[in-house]
């Protein structure tokens, strides 16, 4: 889940790394209540999660309280990456020397996190270790030991930093690998970090992620930060649709049937599990099919909650016929997702046999689900016909029904 | 053979109370020789049993009751208790840990990692099925009740390892019915950190005599694929390996994950068509579909022996 600037400004600032003056507004007069305790030139910037503000016009600099208000009324206006800001930034407009950069990520193949620095900060950290190799310092830290500061400090000296810098550049990088690790980021980066001209060092620009699984264990600093438990932060906003998948599957806690996902194709899928749901998306399109949605059963959801995803599937503008497939099954039951999809059908009044254009769940109960797809007259398959042949099979139907 | 369990492997499960880790424990007797389940693990359910396995409080009491060391431990309690639960197992001399336990934050799994990798402990998982030997062991739910898993998997010589626990058993029912069986099939899990890698297992795949070929299942997100193309090239291995990627969809969704909690894609290097790009120039062929791995594996494998 990533985190708005000032939101990562603001843990940033609670770790005890030093941030210059600001505050976030969501009108004209809140930004120029905020550019008046700054007390100089500012900074108005968009708050948007996706990146590209400063070519859609979204950071505007301002000498006077008024000009910060004025700014703030254009740029709330601006809709960045499909996004309209949730409010700006008014922030400090700081004079600094050098720019640094600092941040901290997960080596997922080493299984550590790892302090990344560098002394050219400002700009895209890849295009620096592209560039200049020589200026980036990496290293990975201790799951179990404790931070104690010469990890940052062996990170920054490798990049040639030495002296005074050296030393005000520690504690602050140390601080941000613990406000990593404490708050379960995937990612928390200041870049930059900026030298002053009195040769104290301050944080300017912050971008935090949280990983989504810890977020129970962070309430309070999200309480605090004014998250809400329903953002999800996502690359874009759930659809309706979306948001009446999530409902079918919390209907009740057996089982999964949710993870809908909103495409524009004609053939609505009902399939599962994670793996599976993977490779039947593949398949539908590698035949030319068109997906109206995806989605994961698994688990062994209830023939209500089943039942519930597939009318939502059905029901959906444009979706001619649903194909109800999985890879073999051993928890989640053949006859209960059976059970669901045709009660979805007949209580929307439509013929399971027509609307139906495959059924491919092989495994647990597998004989009495065929029983009752054979009572249907629903064209299913076993496990000898591959999940690529049922996808197949699906596209040539709706194919030909079109 | 096979690779880290066999006919003498004991181990416990711990959480062994909860539904599905009754199911899992009764799927485990019953398959194969039947697997030495030596007991259970839930705080304040000392001596009950489950299945006939006796239930413990502590790992050690389970360790002092079989008054020999124990081989391996099943995890499958809820995702906050689940560290505490491997750092007790792996304190108790417990050298394998599969843990099945969904949602746990990357900082829970990578301690639990390095505290294994300390102690010579290894993990797979978590959010995976286990491991099974066809026709001698499973450790943990993979393939389901015996009769399903006996009905999908059977004794043979290739080695399947996936990152998903439910295509584990379509690939080797696929590989199954084409007369092909496995060796040992490994779900390693879902997550974008997990105990053990493609990489991590190929040295133990190399080691068995009984290996001719590896079948592997990817997904996008993570370095995983690149690490196995690098132990490829830099190991003059003896397996040939066929992969299957899905979520090829994923690659026009950026910042989306799909499947598992691991496809999250954080660059460039994540995504399936780099993944392809690289485990080809590793000399790992790519199938299209599942149906075509036994015949791509096959013919690796008569390629490698002529």
């Amino acid at each position: 889940m990533r985190f708005y600037e000032y939101e990562a400004r603001e843990i940033v600032r609670r770790a005890g790394i030093p941030v210059t003056e600001f505050g976030f507004a969501t009108t004209p007069e809140e930004a120029k209540a905020a550019a008046e305790k700054i007390d100089g030139p500012s900074v108005v910037k968009s708050q948007v999660l996706s990146g590209g503000r400063m070519k859609a016009g979204g950071v505007q600099f301002a000498d006077t309280p008024d000009e910060a208000a004025a700014h703030t009324a254009d740029v709330l206006k601006i809709e960045i990456g499909g996004q309209m800001p949730r409010g700006v930034l008014v922030d400090t407009k700081a004079e600094v020397e050098q720019e640094y950069y600092a941040g901290v990520v997960w080596d997922g193949t080493a299984k550590r996190p790892v302090i990344i620095f560098s002394p050219v900060g400002g700009i895209d950290i890849e295009q620096v270790a592209e560039e200049q190799p020589g200026k980036v310092g990496r290293r990975q830290i201790s799951n179990l030991l404790p931070l104690t500061g010469f990890e940052a400090k062996e990170v920054i000296a490798s990049t040639g930093v030495t002296g005074s810098e050296l030393n005000k550049l520690v504690p602050i990088v140390t601080k941000l690998a613990q406000l990593f690790i404490a708050n379960d980021m995937t990612l928390a980066e200041i870049n930059p970090i900026g030298r002053l001209p009195d040769g104290s060092f301050i944080a300017l620009d912050a971008h935090m992620e949280m990983e989504n699984e810890a977020r129970g264990r962070h309430k309070k600093l999200l309480a605090e930060l004014g998250v809400g438990d329903d953002e999800t932060r996502e690359a874009r906003e759930p659809t309706p649709f979306e948001l009446a998948g999530e409902a079918v599957d919390s209907e009740d806690h057996r089982g999964v049937a949710g993870n809908v996902t909103e495409f524009d194709g004609n053939l609505g899928l009902v399939i599962g599990a994670g793996g599976g749901s993977l490779t039947l998306f593949d398949a539908v399109r590698a035949h030319g099919g068109k997906p109206a949605n995806y989605c994961e059963i698994g688990g062994n959801p209830s023939v209500s909650k089943t039942c519930g995803l597939a009318k939502l599937v059905l029901q959906k503008p444009g979706v001619d016929k649903i194909a109800v497939m999985m890879s073999i099954v051993s928890n989640t039951r053949v006859d209960i997702v059976a059970r669901g999809v045709i009660k979805a059908c007949l209580e929307l009044g439509m013929d399971p046999t027509e609307k139906i254009a495959i059924f491919r769940i092989p495994g647990a109960w597998e004989k009495q689900g065929f029983l009752i797809l054979d009572a249907y007259g629903v064209e299913y398959a076993d496990r000898s016909v591959s999940m690529h042949e049922a996808a197949r099979r699906a596209v040539e139907k709706i194919g030909a029904g079109s | 053979m096979s690779i880290l369990v066999g006919a003498e492997t004991t181990f416990i499960v711990q959480g062994i109370t909860g539904r599905e880790a009754v199911n899992l424990t009764r799927e485990c007797l019953d398959y194969g020789a039947g697997a030495k389940v030596v007991g259970g693990v839930t705080p304040g359910r000392l001596g009950r049993e489950v299945h006939g396995v006796p239930v413990f409080d502590t790992v050690k009491q389970a360790v002092s009751h079989h008054d020999a060391p124990i081989d391996g431990s099943v995890v499958t309690v809820p995702p906050a208790f689940t560290r505490d639960a491997v750092f007790e197992a792996i304190e108790s001399g417990i050298k394998l840990i599969v843990i099945v336990t969904e949602r746990i934050p990357r900082r829970d799994v990578a301690q639990m990692v390095e505290l294994a990798g300390n102690n010579g402990a290894r993990i797979i998982g978590p959010n995976c099925l286990g491991i099974i030997v066809p026709d001698v062991i499973k450790m943990g739910g993979i393939g389901g009740p015996a009769k399903d898993a006996a009905k999908a998997y059977s004794p043979g010589s290739i080695g399947v390892i996936s990152r998903s626990g439910g295509m584990t058993t379509e690939m080797s029912s696929t590989l199954t019915a084409a007369g092909m069986g496995q060796s040992t099939a490994v779900s390693i899990g879902g997550d974008a950190i997990i105990g053990s890698s493609y990489a991590e297992l190929m040295p133990l795949f190399e080691a068995d005599e009984a290996t001719e070929g590896i079948v592997i299942y990817t997904e996008p997100g993570g370095r995983m694929e690149a690490q196995l193309a690098q132990w490829v090239g830099e190991n003059n291995s003896r397996l040939p390996i066929v992969a299957f990627m899905a979520g090829r969809f994923m690659d026009e969704m950026p910042g989306m994950s799909f499947g598992h909690a691991g496809t999250i894609v954080e660059g460039k290097e994540d995504t399936a068509t780099e993944k392809i790009a690289r485990l080809a120039e590793a000399g790992i062929t790519v199938a299209e579909e599942i149906s075509e791995i036994p015949a791509l594996i096959q013919a690796k494998i008569d390629e490698s022996k002529s």
